[in-house]
């Protein structure tokens, strides 16, 4: 499979990548890990004239503490993700859905900001960034702005950002001390979700004090569910509070039919999963 | 089978698990794919395929494309028209069955999308891909035939107007008629017990490794075709006979080829047209696919409905079985499309002693890629069929699977035995390998914890599935293949040379694509002529150096093409006994050979085979009438099949609120006959585990409405990888076949076909309680949830949903790299 002809450069810093973005305007593509684009670019669904690799911009790599926020680099390899300490102790959640991304190969050379722009509706990295509300950063020929994850994500394959636009970093609170999991079903071990439930939960004396649960492939973009999210608000932290609540799972979602799952199982998967995502998470 | 001669001392070569020769340069792939030619002055084929599954095409516009840059050729199949012939059919199953012309390049009409219609040479794969997108094709839509039944109506419109039907052929066997036994309906009218059931085999892809490729090179004296193919003999024997082209002008070769599965068991278009343009251009001409090319346009697999019926009394004891089949031929014929139900025809009553049997296939033409054979072909659909059926008979009886089976099969003192279906199985003990397995299983500590599990409506239920299977291998007996229309033979050749040196080399007319046959010839021939392992060498896939043969398919090439190569060894020893009496003065009744040794028995005194091959070579000192040399050959034509069988136990958890199927355990005990080497072995039923559990849980080949492939690409068509699989716990017993000298019956495809329906068993076991008699293959988590909650598909499938390249549009992979035209 070999992709139609175009221009590559690789620019050392953001000011570069934003210099040579807009000049191509519409035309150009950016290469992150290029674990989604390529394919993209074999099968000739995109032909770009211009692609601008950030994969030499140092900038763009790396996770660091500011002030109350954790800022995760859009470069950062899942791999860096899954083994970052700041990660770990403020953003669990982040962590365990990456570890369900792919393989080690794809891992290595994919990025979280690559899979945010990317914006598959079955991609497992937004519906954590949704949970952990978190900020893109977003660098444009007129200077940067900061678009909430509620508001980044827009349609399928389709966010906020662009076409001359660059997504620098993601910046979210602390969530230290939550507990976290990510519920992923998919057919063959190494694939995309069929649905995936992130939750992440706050307990307080066996009691649920503030849960954070977001769904992968029951739409477009990514969900919040926040049905669920209030039926669990100040309930004991038990299987039975859990159950209940998963039933609003579904609630404002709507998911599509696909060869795995049409719209009902679809539903009830979302059900099941987030029952099982929230136990975890919540320990009961 | 004459002893086998063993040096004192040192482990036998037959039976040694020896790391195979061959794996340091594949594993690293620094080796000679097809595709890793380069030859002086090479153009690039690209082709276009009809992404329309039935249409009239009325024009090619291809003006743009020939001005690009670096293209040499365009070419449409109205180009090719009057010397492209038809592809060929090997098999005419019966004296009326219908053939369609099957052009490799479209002439007038596509009939399935996938079909080229177009290719362009280029200097570069690059400049030849760019130049598809330039052609525009008209197509006019026909009526699309997706489904056979609906195929086979009155008033269906056709997929081939000229046939007047979209019936290929219909193929019936019946025990009264044959005599073989008794009378089906009769059977059936007085049973007591009487168990119908319909299952469909999923359409399957056989995704080989590495893609299709063919280099051609029109610049010696002879047509030199690369081939990423499993039969460059039949290739060449097909080329000459469909081109006109005469057979001593074409040399075909297989390097290095990267698995097939029966997916490159075929004489494709693609090789024709390379071939044709490396003629018509002068030039080296090379076509390597894309994967999606490979899952549109490769042949496809499996794709029946089998109807059956099973009579018995209540004690179990099978009175009767009538199967009747749709079988898909896809759009064409292909080699052996129309026969590979056929293979399966024989193996329905598999290991069981059954009275009566009727079988009776129609095949049926769809708009769809063409199907032929993958791994097993015909015996895998038969073998889940009658396993299933025997486990639905259990559970009717309510009788454990496995008393059923005893009840049934042919006891280790009845071999050999002749089954209802006509075949002779010479040597088997189901016994031994059943209680074999049950042992590793642990089965009532399994049904201990199912019932357990039952009792306290468990999410997670447990579900045991058996299989006891045999197989048809060793194809085959030639006149067997004549008496079933086959268009060839079934032997095997083989050439010894023995080198000067002593050294060894063995032609075989079997090709490897990735089986280690040359770890397992060297092993064989090493044995047979007492000399080091590393001394040998094994050649193979070129017709030039190995002239004679009927390649690789059908477990065949240990079974028949390894026999061969003993014969061949027997004669060099031959030869070299009347050399070496000569040299030791004495006579050749006083010689034994033993460790690659001739001794005069008695005595101390004795000569090497490799002295003797050098003083043949030398030719100074030979008896009388003597060759100078020790070289042999030797075709081998089996008497008979040879039947491997086994027991398989897959014991699987089902998750009852999502649908999803783990497989806990897999326990399996073949008997393969001899074994030349355990590793081989192993790996073979591996690899054949993971393509029978993928085909019951998780493979297909879905069409649209449109007769558009929509699983095109491995983000869609789901090839389970090892972290999908359990571990498998294997173990053999060892009946020797009884014929063929070496006691082996082959180990291509007895995993594929075991292991299907022992997996699809377990699953209907685990949920039996909930009130489900059969899931549909793949059992995907979807189809087992709504087999639980009795719901059916919604019929909103937008097919919009995420999942990765899946959920791009892709058209079905037709914007994958080398479809276009519009419509
Ligand atoms: C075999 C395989 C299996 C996979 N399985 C999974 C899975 O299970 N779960 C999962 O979530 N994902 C999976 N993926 C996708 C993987 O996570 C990708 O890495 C990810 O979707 C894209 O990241 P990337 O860095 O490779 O981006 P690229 O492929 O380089 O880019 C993707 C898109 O985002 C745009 N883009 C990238 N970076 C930026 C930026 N900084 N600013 C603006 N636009 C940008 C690009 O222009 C492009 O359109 C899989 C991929 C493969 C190949």
């Amino acid at each position: 499979m070999i992709p139609a002809s175009f221009d590559y450069i690789a620019p050392t810093t953001v000011e570069e990548a934003m210099a040579a973005l807009d000049e191509a305007g519409e035309d150009a593509k950016i290469l992150a890990g290029g674990q989604s684009l390529l394919p993209v670019l074999r099968m000739r669904l995109a032909d770009p004239r211009l692609v601008v690799d950030l994969g030499r911009v140092p900038e763009l790599r790396g996770v660091r503490q500011e002030g109350d926020s954790l800022v995760i680099g859009s470069m950062t390899s899942h791999h860096e993700v899954l083994g970052d300490p700041l990660i770990r102790e403020h953003a669990k959640l982040l962590a365990l859905a990456t570890r369900t991304v792919a393989d080690p190969q794809v891992r290595h050379r994919g990025t979280f900001g690559g899979s945010l722009a990317h914006a598959d509706p079955a991609g497992d990295l937004p519906a954590p960034a949704l949970a952990l509300e978190a900020d893109m950063v977003i660098a444009g020929s007129s200077g940067r702005r900061v678009v909430p994850a509620s508001e980044f994500f827009v349609d399928y394959f389709t966010t906020a950002l662009q076409p001359n636009e660059l997504l620098v970093e993601v910046r979210m609170p602390h969530w230290t001390g939550w507990g976290a999991h990510y519920e992923k079903f998919n057919r063959v071990a190494q694939a995309w979700s069929v649905v995936g439930v992130a939750a992440a939960v706050r307990t307080e004396g066996g009691a649920i004090a503030e849960a954070r649960v977001g769904l992968t492939n029951m739409g477009p973009t990514p969900v919040r569910a926040t049905g669920v999210e209030q039926a669990l608000l100040g309930r004991p932290a038990t299987s039975e509070t859990i159950r209940e609540a998963a039933r609003h799972a579904a609630e404002g979602t709507s998911p599509t039919s696909d060869a795995s799952a049409d719209v009902d199982y679809r539903e009830h998967l979302a059900e099941v999963l987030t029952g099982r995502a929230l136990t975890t998470a919540a320990g009961a | 089978m004459t002893a086998i001669p063993t040096t004192p001392g040192t482990e036998p070569e037959l039976g040694r698990a020896r790391k195979r020769k061959e794996d340091a340069r594949l594993i690293t792939g620094s080796t000679r794919w097809t595709d890793n030619m380069a030859l002086p002055g090479m153009l690039h084929l690209a082709v276009l395929r009809s992404p329309i599954a039935h249409a009239r095409i009325a024009s090619i516009d291809a003006d743009e494309a020939r001005r690009m840059s670096g293209v040499q050729a365009v070419l449409t199949g109205r180009d090719l028209a009057d010397e492209q012939g038809s592809l060929p059919c090997a098999w005419p199953i019966t004296e009326d069955m219908k053939s369609p012309q099957a052009p490799p390049m479209a002439v007038d009409e596509v009939h399935f999308a996938g079909e080229v219609v177009a290719v362009v040479a280029a200097r570069s794969a690059a400049e030849a891909r760019d130049a598809l997108d330039a052609i525009d094709v008209d197509y006019e839509d026909l009526p699309v035939v997706l489904d056979m039944e609906s195929a086979l109506a009155d008033d269906s419109p056709l997929v081939h107007s000229d046939l007047g039907t979209n019936r290929n052929a219909t193929w019936t066997f019946d025990s009264a008629e044959a005599g073989t036994g008794g009378d089906v309906e009769q059977a059936l009218a007085d049973a007591e017990v009487r168990v119908e059931r319909t299952f469909r085999q999923q359409r399957l892809i056989p995704a080989f490794m590495e893609p299709r490729s063919v280099v051609v090179d029109p610049t010696g004296e002879q047509f030199t075709m690369w081939s990423a193919t499993q039969v460059p003999h039949i290739l060449r024997t097909m080329l000459a006979m469909t081109l006109g082209v005469p057979e001593q002008k074409i040399r075909v070769i297989a390097p290095d080829v990267g698995g097939g599965f029966g997916g490159k068991l075929q004489v494709t278009p693609e090789e024709v047209i390379t071939f044709l343009l490396a003629r018509r251009l002068g030039r080296p001409v090379k076509w390597t696919e894309s994967r999606s090319e490979t899952m549109v346009s490769a042949h496809h697999g499996r794709d029946q409905v089998q109807k059956l019926a099973l009579s018995a009394r209540r004690d179990g004891t099978v009175t009767g079985l009538k199967v009747e089949l749709l079988a898909d031929m896809g759009a064409y014929l292909r080699l052996v499309s129309p026969g590979v139900p056929i293979l399966g025809a024989l193996m329905f009553n598999s290991i069981y002693k059954f009275p009566a049997y009727h079988f009776t296939c129609t095949n049926v033409f769809t708009n769809k890629t063409p199907t032929d054979a993958y791994r097993g072909a015909g015996r895998p659909e038969a073998t889940f069929a009658i396993e299933r059926m025997m486990d639905e008979l259990a559970a009717e009886l309510d009788m454990d699977p496995l008393e059923l089976r005893r009840k049934n099969w042919i006891g280790r003192d009845e071999f050999p035995f002749t089954t209802i279906a006509g075949l002779t199985y010479d040597s088997g003990d189901y016994e031994a390998a059943t209680d074999r397995a049950l042992e590793l299983f642990g089965y009532r500590q399994l049904r201990e914890e199912q019932a357990r599990r039952r009792e306290q409506g468990d999410t997670v239920q447990l579900g045991i599935g058996v299989s006891t299977f045999t197989e048809m291998c060793g194809l085959a007996p030639s006149r067997v293949l004549g008496s079933l229309s086959y268009g060839a033979g079934g032997w095997e050749h083989a050439q010894i040379r023995v080198l000067p040196t002593g050294k060894v080399e063995v032609v075989t007319g079997v090709s490897p694509h990735g089986q280690g046959h040359v770890t397992a010839w060297s092993q064989i021939v090493a044995e047979r002529l007492g000399v080091p392992f590393d001394d040998v060498e094994v050649l193979h896939g070129d017709t030039q150096s190995s002239p004679r043969g009927l390649d690789t398919y059908g477990s065949r090439s240990l079974a028949v093409g390894g026999v061969a190569a003993v014969h061949a060894a027997d004669k060099v020893i031959e030869k070299a006994k009347t050399i070496a009496a000569h040299l030791l003065e004495c006579s050749e009744d006083d010689l034994e050979f033993s460790g690659g040794r001739f001794g005069v028995r008695g005595t101390d005194q004795g000569t090497g085979l490799a002295d003797v091959a050098l003083a043949a070579f030398a030719a100074h000192d030979l008896p009388e009438g003597i060759e100078p040399n020790l070289d042999a050959e030797a075709s081998f034509d089996p008497e008979n099949f040879s039947f491997p069988h086994g027991t398989h136990l897959c014991a699987t958890e089902v998750d009852t609120e999502t649908g999803a199927v783990r497989i806990r355990s897999y326990v399996c005990v073949d008997d393969v006959g001899t074994v030349v080497n355990p590793l081989i072995v192993e790996g073979q039923v591996h690899g054949g585990l993971a393509q029978g559990i993928a085909q019951a849980l998780y493979e297909e080949a879905v069409h649209d409405e449109d007769g558009t492939l929509t699983t095109a690409t491995f983000a869609d068509y789901l090839v389970p990888s090892a972290a999908d699989l359990p571990e498998f716990t294997t173990d053999r017993t060892e009946t020797r076949a009884t014929s063929n000298p070496l006691g082996v019956k082959g180990v291509g495809e007895a995993g594929t076909i075991a292991s299907t329906p022992a997996v699809v068993n377990a699953v209907v076991d685990a949920l039996r309680p909930l009130g489900v008699d059969d899931v549909e293959m793949p059992c995907s988590p979807q189809r087992v949830w709504r087999a639980i909650t009795g719901t059916r598909t919604s019929s909103d499938t937008a097919a919009e949903a995420g999942g990765g390249l899946g959920s791009m549009d892709t058209g079905g992979g037709f914007a994958a790299g080398s479809q276009g035209g519009s419509r």
